[in-house]
C-alpha cells in the first residue's frame, strides 16, 4: 500500500505543480426527445462542475450510480461535447481544437475502463489490441510499435510478453485483462489517465494489485489520474483529493484525510456511513442512511439537490437557493448552507 | 495460419461439410477444366453455331451411356475423318505422274438394334482443273459388297446415303438404311450385326491433287450428354454453365452480403439521417417486386448476365438482412471496446471496418455460403423465363430450350434432367457446407 501523502507535502507540491487539466463550470446536458423530434427537456448529467487537476496528482470522483460521474468522465475524454463550460488541457481549450488538435489531445489522455472483458475487442489478439492506439496515433514503423508494446506490457507486468501477445482476451484472467486495458491506456505515454472504476469488476484478491500497479505507474510517469468510483474504501489507496458528486454537482472537494476524518457535507457523511469496514460489529449495528432515491436529473429539486433527503435541511434556504462553495477549513470546499 | 488450420480441422468433423466440400471442389474442377479447354469466344461460337458447326451430330440424341440401361442397344453416333487419321488413307502413284489412286477404308463393329438415322460422307478435294473421281462401296459382315456411288468430287461434296436417288433405285427401295444394314436372309427384318466396311476408291488426275473424306454415322445416342434440337452437344452448356453459375452465385452472394454489411454498419455508426435514409430505402425495397424488375430490365434494356448480376446485387443490398445486421451493430456500437477506440481517436471508418464488421464475420460466412445457391437458381430461373444471357451457354438456357421444344412431352427427359440435376447438386453442396459452417461459427448451434 502506498502511504497517503501528508497534507504538508501536498501543499508544498501544489505551489510548484503545473495544472494539467482545468474544468470550468462544465455542463453536459442531453436532450430528451418526444416522438423522435419534439423537445421534452434535458437530462442534466453534469451541471456546473469546476475543478483543476495538477501534474502527478490523483483525484477521486466519488458518487453513487447515476450521479453523472460517467458523463463527466466521457466529456473529459472528448466523447461528449460540453453543453456549456470549458475544458482546458495544457493551456489549450478543447472546444477550440481542430481534428488534429483533438488527435493530439486523445494521445495524451489514457482511459481505463470498468469492465476489462468488454473493453477488449474479443476478435483481436493482445498484440493487435495494443497496436491499435499506436496505429491510430500515427506510428508507422512496425518495429517501433512492437517495441513499445513490449515496454508497455512489461510495465503492467504481463510477462513473459511473448506468451501473451498472440492470446485473445477470453484466454486471460480478469486481472490480466485489466492489465491489458491499463497497458493500452499507457501505451501512448499519456499525461492524464482517466480510470473509470478500474477495480469494481475484479475479484477482491486482484483489486489491490491493480490499484498498486496504477499508483506505481502514476509515480513513475508523473501521471495525473482521475479515479472515478462509487467505492470509498478503495479511494484512500492512492488519491490525494476527493470530489464527491451528487446529481450532477460536486458537493465536496477536499483532501482524502479531510474527507475521511471530517466529512462536512451531509451527503458525504451518509456515503461514509454506507462504507462497510470488515468488522464483526457492523453486523449488529444499524446504520442511518438518507431516505429516498437520488433525484431525477431531468427535473432536479430546486435549491440544494440533496435537500429532500437531507436530515439537516434548513427550511426556506436549502430548498430555495442553490448553495455556493464555502471553505470552512483550508483546502476543504463544500457546497452546503450549513457552513455559510 | 494456425487459425485457418483449426477451422479446417473443425470443418472436417462434420460429414456434411466433407460432402459439401467434395461437391464444390468437383464443380470447381469442372469450371477450371471448362474455362481452360473452351475459350470464351469458342464457347459462344459453338453455342450459336448451327448446322455447319454441328453437322456431325444427330438431333435429339440421348447420352451414349443410356445403352447401359437398354437391353436392346441403340446405335451410337460417331464420326471419323482422314484429316486426323481416324480413317485410314493410302495414296498410290501410278505410272502416269498426273494420276494417282487414293484408297480410303474404314471398318467398324455394328452391334446395335435397329439402323442408324443417316450415313454421310463429306468429301473435300484439292485440284486446279480436273475433278477427282471416287467410287464408294459398302461391305457387309456377311461379305456382300454393295456399290454405293460413283461420282466426281468438287472442292467439297456432301453425300447422304438415304437421300441419293441413284442408290435408292439400285437398291430398289427408298429406305436405304434398311437395305444396307438388313440381313437379306432374315424374315424378321433384323439388322445384321458385325463388322461393316466402307471402301472409298478415289482417283486424282493432277499432280498435287488430294481427296479427304469424313464419314459420319447419325445414331440414336450421342456423346456423354446427348444433343438438342439444333444438334448441339449438350456437354458444352453443361460444362461451360458450371463456371457461369458459380461465378454468378458467388459474386452475387459476396457482393450482396459485403455491401449489405458495410451499409448496415455505416448506417448504425453514423446514425441520424443516414440511418433513417438507409432504413426507409430498405423498407421501400422490401416491397418492390424483385423478379418483375429483373424481367423489366431484361425485356427493355439488356439480357447480359453481368447486367443481371449488377441489378440483382443492387436490389438485394437493401434486403431484410440489413435490419438483422443493424440490430447486432446497435448492440456492439455501445460496447466499451468501441468507446475505448473512440477515446484513443480511431476514425469512423476505422471503427466500422476494424471493430464493427470483424465481429460479424462469423455470422457472415455461413450466411454467404448458404446464399450462393439461391443466386444460382435465380440465374437459371431467369434463363427459363427467357431472360438468360443471349450468347452464353448456361444450364438455365438448356432447360429453356428443352421447355420450348416440349422435351418432357416428347420423352426426352435427359435434356431437362441433366441441367436440373447439376443445379440440384450445386445447391446441395453449398447447403451442406453452409450448415456445417453455421454450426462452427454459431456457438449456439454447436453440439446439437
Amino acid at each position: 500500500m502506498v502511504a497517503v501523502p501528508q497534507a504538508k507535502d501536498i501543499e508544498n507540491k501544489e505551489n510548484t505543480r503545473k495544472t494539467v487539466l482545468s474544468i470550468d463550470d462544465l455542463h453536459v446536458w442531453f436532450e430528451l426527445k418526444r416522438f423522435g423530434f419534439g423537445h421534452a427537456g434535458y437530462v442534466k448529467a453534469v451541471d456546473g462542475v469546476t475543478f483543476d487537476i495538477h501534474e502527478s496528482e490523483t483525484i477521486a470522483v466519488v458518487g453513487e450510480s447515476g450521479c453523472g460521474k460517467s458523463s463527466l468522465m466521457k466529456t473529459i475524454l472528448a466523447l461528449y461535447k460540453p453543453t456549456k463550460g470549458k475544458i482546458v488541457f495544457d493551456n489549450k481549450d478543447l472546444s477550440e481544437l481542430d481534428n488534429k488538435g483533438l488527435h493530439w489531445y486523445r494521445s495524451h489522455v489514457g482511459y481505463v475502463q470498468q469492465d476489462p472483458y468488454g473493453a477488449l475487442a474479443p476478435f483481436m489478439t493482445v498484440q493487435r489490441i495494443l497496436e491499435e492506439p499506436l496505429i491510430v496515433g500515427g506510428i508507422k514503423d512496425k518495429e517501433n510499435r512492437i517495441q513499445r508494446i513490449h515496454k508497455a506490457m512489461e510495465e503492467v507486468k504481463l510477462t513473459p510478453v511473448n506468451d501473451f501477445l498472440q492470446k485473445f482476451p477470453h484466454m486471460l484472467s480478469g486481472g490480466q485483462q485489466q492489465r491489458v486495458v491499463i497497458a493500452r491506456a499507457m501505451i501512448m505515454e499519456p499525461k492524464l489517465l482517466v480510470a473509470d472504476e478500474p477495480v469494481s469488476m475484479l475479484d477482491a484478491s486482484v483489486r489491490v494489485e491493480i490499484l498498486k500497479l496504477l499508483s506505481n505507474l502514476q509515480e513513475k510517469h508523473n501521471l495525473s489520474v482521475i479515479y472515478i468510483t462509487h467505492d470509498l474504501s478503495t479511494v484512500s489507496y492512492f488519491s490525494e483529493r476527493i470530489f464527491v458528486m451528487y446529481a450532477g454537482n460536486l458537493v465536496e472537494k477536499a483532501k482524502v484525510r479531510q474527507v475521511v476524518d471530517n466529512p462536512l457535507h451531509p451527503y458525504t457523511m451518509a456515503l461514509l456511513t454506507g462504507t462497510s469496514e470488515p468488522d464483526a460489529k457492523n453486523a449488529e449495528t444499524f446504520k442511518e442512511l438518507p431516505p429516498g432515491e437520488p433525484p431525477s436529473l431531468v427535473n432536479p429539486p430546486t435549491g440544494c439537490r440533496f435537500h429532500p433527503r437531507c436530515s439537516k435541511v434548513i427550511k426556506g434556504l436549502c430548498d430555495v437557493k442553490f448553495p455556493p462553495e464555502f471553505e470552512p477549513e483550508p483546502g476543504h470546499l463544500v457546497a452546503c448552507w450549513l457552513y455559510q | 495460419m494456425t487459425a485457418l488450420k483449426n477451422s479446417i480441422r473443425d470443418l472436417l468433423r462434420y460429414p456434411s461439410a466433407i460432402l459439401g466440400s467434395v461437391i464444390l471442389l468437383f464443380l470447381l474442377a469442372v469450371s477450371v477444366y471448362a474455362l481452360v479447354t473452351i475459350p470464351y469466344s469458342e464457347a459462344v461460337r459453338l453455342w450459336r453455331g448451327g448446322e455447319e458447326v454441328w453437322y456431325q451430330n444427330p438431333k435429339y440424341a440421348a447420352p451414349a451411356w443410356f445403352n447401359i440401361f437398354y437391353s436392346k442397344k441403340k446405335p451410337v453416333s460417331f464420326s471419323v475423318r482422314t484429316t486426323d487419321g481416324s480413317m485410314s488413307k493410302a495414296t498410290t502413284p501410278s505410272s502416269d505422274p498426273e494420276i494417282s489412286t487414293v484408297d480410303i477404308t474404314y471398318s467398324f463393329d455394328y452391334a446395335y438394334e435397329g439402323v442408324p438415322q443417316e450415313l454421310m460422307i463429306y468429301f473435300t478435294s484439292q485440284f486446279k482443273d480436273k475433278f477427282s473421281f471416287v467410287s464408294v462401296s459398302w461391305i457387309t459382315p456377311d461379305g456382300r459388297t454393295i456399290r454405293i456411288a460413283d461420282m466426281a468430287v468438287d472442292h467439297s461434296l456432301t453425300f447422304r446415303f438415304s437421300q441419293d436417288q441413284k442408290l435408292q433405285k439400285r437398291l430398289k427401295t427408298e429406305d436405304v438404311m434398311q437395305a444396307i444394314f438388313m440381313d437379306p436372309e432374315s424374315s424378321t427384318q433384323a439388322d445384321l450385326k458385325g463388322q461393316y466396311q466402307l471402301v472409298i476408291n478415289g482417283t486424282t488426275f493432277e499432280k498435287d491433287a488430294t481427296i479427304d473424306a469424313e464419314f459420319v454415322l447419325h445414331g440414336e445416342l450421342f456423346g456423354a450428354a446427348g444433343t438438342d434440337k439444333y444438334r448441339r452437344d449438350l456437354l458444352l452448356p453443361l460444362l461451360y454453365g458450371t463456371p457461369i453459375a458459380l461465378a454468378f452465385g458467388l459474386l452475387a452472394a459476396l457482393g450482396t452480403s459485403l455491401l449489405t454489411m458495410v451499409i448496415a454498419a455505416a448506417g448504425t455508426w453514423y446514425g441520424g439521417w443516414v440511418d433513417e435514409l438507409i432504413q426507409r430505402i430498405t423498407e421501400v425495397n422490401l416491397v418492390l417486386p424483385f423478379l418483375a424488375i429483373l424481367i423489366m430490365v431484361g425485356t427493355f434494356y439488356s439480357r447480359s448476365i453481368w447486367l443481371m448480376l449488377g441489378v440483382t446485387i443492387l436490389l438485394s443490398i437493401f434486403s431484410g438482412s440489413i435490419k438483422s445486421y443493424r440490430s447486432i451493430f446497435i448492440q456492439s456500437k455501445e460496447s466499451s471496446y468501441i468507446e475505448a477506440a473512440r477515446a484513443y481517436g480511431a476514425s469512423s471508418s476505422r471503427i466500422i471496418f476494424s471493430y464493427l464488421i470483424p465481429r460479424m464475420i462469423p455470422l457472415l460466412i455461413p450466411a454467404l455460403v448458404s446464399a450462393v445457391p439461391s443466386f444460382v437458381f435465380l440465374e437459371a430461373s431467369l434463363a427459363v423465363l427467357g431472360l438468360g444471357d443471349p450468347v452464353l451457354p448456361t444450364w438455365g438456357k438448356v432447360i429453356n430450350d428443352a421447355f420450348a421444344d416440349g422435351a418432357l412431352y416428347q420423352g426426352r427427359y435427359y435434356w431437362v434432367l441433366e441441367p436440373a440435376i447439376l443445379l440440384m447438386i450445386t445447391g446441395f453442396g453449398f447447403a451442406m457446407l453452409g450448415f456445417a459452417l453455421d454450426r462452427i461459427f454459431n456457438p449456439r448451434l454447436r453440439d446439437i
